[in-house]
């Protein structure tokens, strides 16, 4: 089997004009998403109590929530979680009540209620702990993105270095975008999906920025459009099988993981797609035109005959 | 060509016994079990209480397959969940005073694998149920309590040393002294320094002229009063713990001014978080028993020096300020009954200075009342306020009125734990059910068997054999995972799980690298040993340089993440360095061991290469 059978390399850069529009008005839509939504931040960052609460049958919400309304207990909501038998109630924090007494509070009268219900998970946080937990997801954000580009930047050159993190954080702010849009709930293993992504899809780069390396010193005639294209070209076998490898083990945690991982898995998910797209599609262009040339790259790196030079169609 | 250095082919066997060895305990279910352990240091764990703990259960006709003595305590294990309980309640009627009895579950893999160090991985608490607290330690409170204690030391120290003050005040965690003689204050400022290096005590005159001494905490005091103020909020919670009884609790510090407390397994979450986030100190203080003042304090004027609070059944009691005894002079309670008219009460034991004080203050205040106060969180409640019937010497009390069995057994438990330093506060609670706990392990192991199942079928049958080979790869790279996670006890959480299924999918991406690139290379027209050879190397760099970015994004979860999330990156980083070395190092000594011998190959049986027609095949020197 072999899928990807390419004639010759596909011009990928005559396009960059338009691969460059398409992902700026994402990116942009995005940005408007974030900045008029906004994200909807879970019990995590936001602070706050979340109940699962497990009945004998299905829940009555009407009966769960006149229990509830009894309690004073500010701006709460109530809805199915997973299985009809289950429900989960948010509690906002309440400045002078303790949540280890609100939770029990809440149980109590939903037991008084009706005897079948069963607390399956409590999740309090405090405010000072949700503020913390906020900043050092942005701080983990803010380093992961330094150590990549530092770490880029020695490794190949800072033009590749700014290309791929600019092309990875727009993934990242895109999928802020969908979870934003959607008003999908964003948790802590959404960030830790977030962080994946970024380390996942800098990958991408580093394999065609691998190639146009490579290119450049076998490739001594060409320019640099034609070496770029033809390191994208020649790697997208590996993109598409690769990203479809992890895709599905990310399919199967959407399938089989339950709620608790289903953010996580679609956080992912669109991370994977727009990963290809953007560490491929935007980056190299930017190098291209941040003015890479041959001697960046292979001047210092020139061993002595050991790459045999190639004639490539 | 393509042959391997022995050496190399024994690094990977023993990687791979080992691996296999370390990974076997999680395969051996658990077994319930009852755990007795010490609840006192001093309390010895010895052979007798083995037989002790044999005996009893004989004793009660309950069957156990067998009881084990080991560092921590006596563990017995039992055919179900039943039999546990029965057991648990047993031993607690015979050995609960002394000891803790918990329940527990137990790996059932032999003992030869145990004394190995091979254990299961430790699960977190999102899959094996129980409660995640957070506490956060008062720290202001703390300080403000050294400072009541200063005021009182330095008042008498102005008495020892005769030294005229009009008055003492504590002035935020500092006291300020006041004085009307200029010689007097100096005087002050040195017996202070002389006697109180912990204090930096400095003259300042107040706006009116008035001279004053202001008495501070060096900061480096400061510290060490805080820090004690954690130790010692982590023994008290470790006592309460104790009471509980959980089998392996973990109680630590976090940061400067935090505690985290993890109680595995622990089904009533209500009442561990009762005992926990109890911020009680207990007080023992005179009833002021003027009538006038009382009905005037509840017309609404209290007078100076007394509060009025109510007891347990809404009745108002004025009590005087003065404390005569607090919680920490209480060497032991225990929750039992009034001989005389069989009522629930706590019998209380004092220490010698306690015993002291209390003989004292019975013989003086003989049919006055007494209040037992329990201060907690902002709100103060009279226990008991008994009257006075004679002198009590000997240290020992009896406290009964109007109270429960379970009344009795939590107050004796809260006198018992001791109080707390500085007040502490639950600012995360994260408590997952038992049911839910499986649930998520069943639901994690899913994932990642059905999506390795379907990324296996499709790399073989995209890839032939070389397919094959890195699906070995994988399963190898899923093996040495476990194992290291099993040999390091890292907590394993269901973003855990998850990123055992993520890892697996992206190390894939090595073997894909590798594998198009032989392609690649037969493609354009090198031999097949001269394909394999330049695939696996022109292949390692990248495969280093996308690692290292992806391990740069899991030290940063690492450092930053808290809880699950840090789960999720200790097995992410794990993961990344198994897999370098199993689709990298091993599937190249497979492939070695594959094709190496052959001296003449033809093909190498990696799927259907397509060659493009027009393409002049030029062959490589790579």
């Amino acid at each position: 089997m072999e899928f990807f059978r390419f004639r010759r390399d596909i011009p990928f850069m005559r396009h960059a004009l338009v691969f460059n529009v398409i992902s700026l008005v994402t990116f942009l839509a995005a940005v408007f998403f974030l900045a008029t939504r906004g994200l909807n931040f879970g019990v995590d960052f936001r602070g706050g109590t979340v109940i699962e609460v497990n009945y004998a049958q299905a829940v009555d919400f009407t009966r769960v929530r006149s229990a509830i309304d009894k309690l004073d207990v500010g701006e709460y909501s109530a809805q199915s979680f997973g299985a009809a038998n289950t429900a989960l109630i948010r509690l906002p924090l309440k400045p002078g009540v303790s949540s280890a007494q609100l939770s029990d509070r809440v149980m109590t009268a939903l037991k008084a209620d009706d005897p079948s219900a069963r607390q399956v998970r409590v999740e309090f946080v405090g405010p000072q702990v949700g503020k913390e937990l906020y900043e050092n997801g942005a701080l983990a954000l803010l380093l992961v993105a330094i150590g990549i580009v530092a770490y880029l930047a020695a490794r190949f050159e800072w033009r590749f270095a700014v290309a791929a993190i600019v092309a990875n954080l727009h993934d990242v702010i895109i999928i802020m975008g969908f979870f934003a849009f959607f008003q999908w709930e964003f948790s802590l293993p959404v960030l830790a999906a977030l962080l994946a992504v970024l380390g996942y899809s800098v990958n991408e780069s580093v394999v065609v920025a691998d190639r146009i390396r490579e290119n450049f010193r076998k490739m001594r005639k060409a320019t640099v459009s034609h070496v770029i294209d033809n390191a994208i070209t020649s790697t997208m076998s590996r993109t598409i099988i690769t990203h479809g490898s992890t895709q599905i083990m990310v399919t199967s945690m959407l399938i089989f993981g339950g709620e608790a991982l289903h953010y996580f898995a679609l956080a992912l998910t669109i991370g994977i797609l727009f990963g290809i797209y953007s560490s491929v599609l935007v980056m190299a262009p930017l190098v291209m035109w941040m003015g890479v040339s041959r001697e960046d790259l292979v001047k210092p790196e020139k061993r002595s005959g050991a790459e045999g030079e190639k004639i490539l169609p | 060509m393509n042959r391997y250095p022995f050496w190399k082919y024994a690094l990977i066997a023993v990687a791979v016994a080992i691996g296999f060895l370390y990974t076997l305990p999680n395969f051996f279910p658990e077994d319930p079990a009852v755990q007795v352990s010490s609840s006192k240091a001093g309390v010895k764990l010895d052979a007798a209480l083995l037989q002790n703990v044999e005996d009893t259960l004989k004793g009660a006709g309950i069957p156990f397959r067998g009881a084990v003595l080991d560092a921590t305590g006596v563990k017995v294990r039992f055919d179900d969940p039943d039999t546990q309980l029965k057991a648990k309640d047993a031993l607690v009627a015979k050995l609960g005073s002394t000891y803790i009895v918990a329940l527990n579950l137990l790996s059932s893999s032999p003992g030869w694998l145990t004394s190995i160090g091979a254990l299961p991985m430790y699960l977190g608490l999102d899959l094996r149920g129980g409660v995640h607290f957070l506490l956060q330690v008062d720290m202001k409170a703390a300080l403000e309590k050294a400072g009541d204690r200063y005021m009182a030391d330095l008042r008498s120290l102005m008495r020892n040393e005769k030294i005229q003050y009009a008055g003492i005040s504590r002035e935020g965690v500092g006291v300020a002294l006041r004085f009307r003689d200029e010689s007097e204050r100096n005087k002050a400022l040195v017996a202070i320094d002389r006697n109180f290096p912990d204090l930096v005590a400095r003259g300042q005159d107040a706006p009116g002229g008035e001279l004053r001494v202001l008495a501070q905490l060096k900061p480096e005091a400061q510290k060490r009063i805080q820090d004690g103020a954690v130790q010692q909020n982590i023994q008290i919670l470790r006592n309460r713990v104790n009471e509980l009884g959980v089998a392996e609790p973990i109680i630590q510090r976090q940061g400067a001014e935090r505690v985290v407390v993890q109680l595995p397994g622990v089904q009533d979450t209500a009442r561990a978080k009762d005992i926990l986030g109890r911020t009680a100190t207990l007080e023992i203080r005179m009833v002021n028993e003027d009538p006038g003042a009382h009905e005037q304090a509840v017309a609404g004027q209290v007078p100076f020096g007394s509060d009025l609070y109510t007891d347990r059944s809404g009745v108002p009691v004025l009590v005087r300020r003065q404390v005569v005894l607090t919680g920490d002079r209480i060497n032991d309670a225990q929750s039992g009954f009034d001989q005389r008219n069989n009522e629930p009460a706590v019998h209380v034991s004092l220490d010698g200075a306690g015993a002291r004080i209390f003989k004292e203050v019975t013989r003086e205040n003989v049919g006055k009342r007494m209040a037992i106060v329990l201060v907690e969180r902002g709100r103060t409640e009279v226990i008991t306020a008994p009257v006075i019937r004679e002198e009590i010497g000997g240290g020992r009390v009896q406290i009964s009125g109007r109270m429960s069995t379970r009344e009795a057994n939590d107050i004796a438990l809260l006198m018992r734990a001791g109080a707390l330093a500085a007040p502490m506060e639950i600012v995360e609670e994260r408590t997952v059910g038992p049911s839910l706990g499986k649930e998520n392990i069943e639901k994690g192991f899913h994932s990642v068997m059905w999506g390795f199942v379907v990324l296996a079928a499709f790399i073989c049958a995209y890839y032939m054999l070389m397919g094959v080979i890195s699906t070995i790869a994988l399963s190898i790279n899923l093996l040495l995972l476990v194992a290291i996670l099993s040999m390091l006890q890292a907590t394993l959480t269901l973003p855990g799980i998850a990123a055992i299924a993520l890892t697996l999918g992206m190390a894939i991406d090595a073997n894909v690298l590798i594998n198009e690139r032989i392609r690649e290379e037969i493609r354009w027209g090198a031999t097949p040993h001269a394909a394999i050879q330049a695939g696996y190397e022109r292949a390692w760099g990248t495969i280093l340089d996308s690692n290292i970015t992806t391990l740069i994004a899991g030290i940063a979860l690492f450092l930053f993440g808290s809880g699950p999330v840090r789960g999720f990156a200790v097995v992410h980083c794990i993961g990344i360095m198994t897999s370098m070395f199993s689709a990298v190092f091993v599937s190249r000594g497979i492939v070695a061991v594959v094709y190496g011998g052959r001296k003449k190959l033809d093909r190498i049986s990696i799927g259907q290469i397509w060659r493009p027609a027009a393409a002049p095949a030029v062959p490589s020197k790579g």
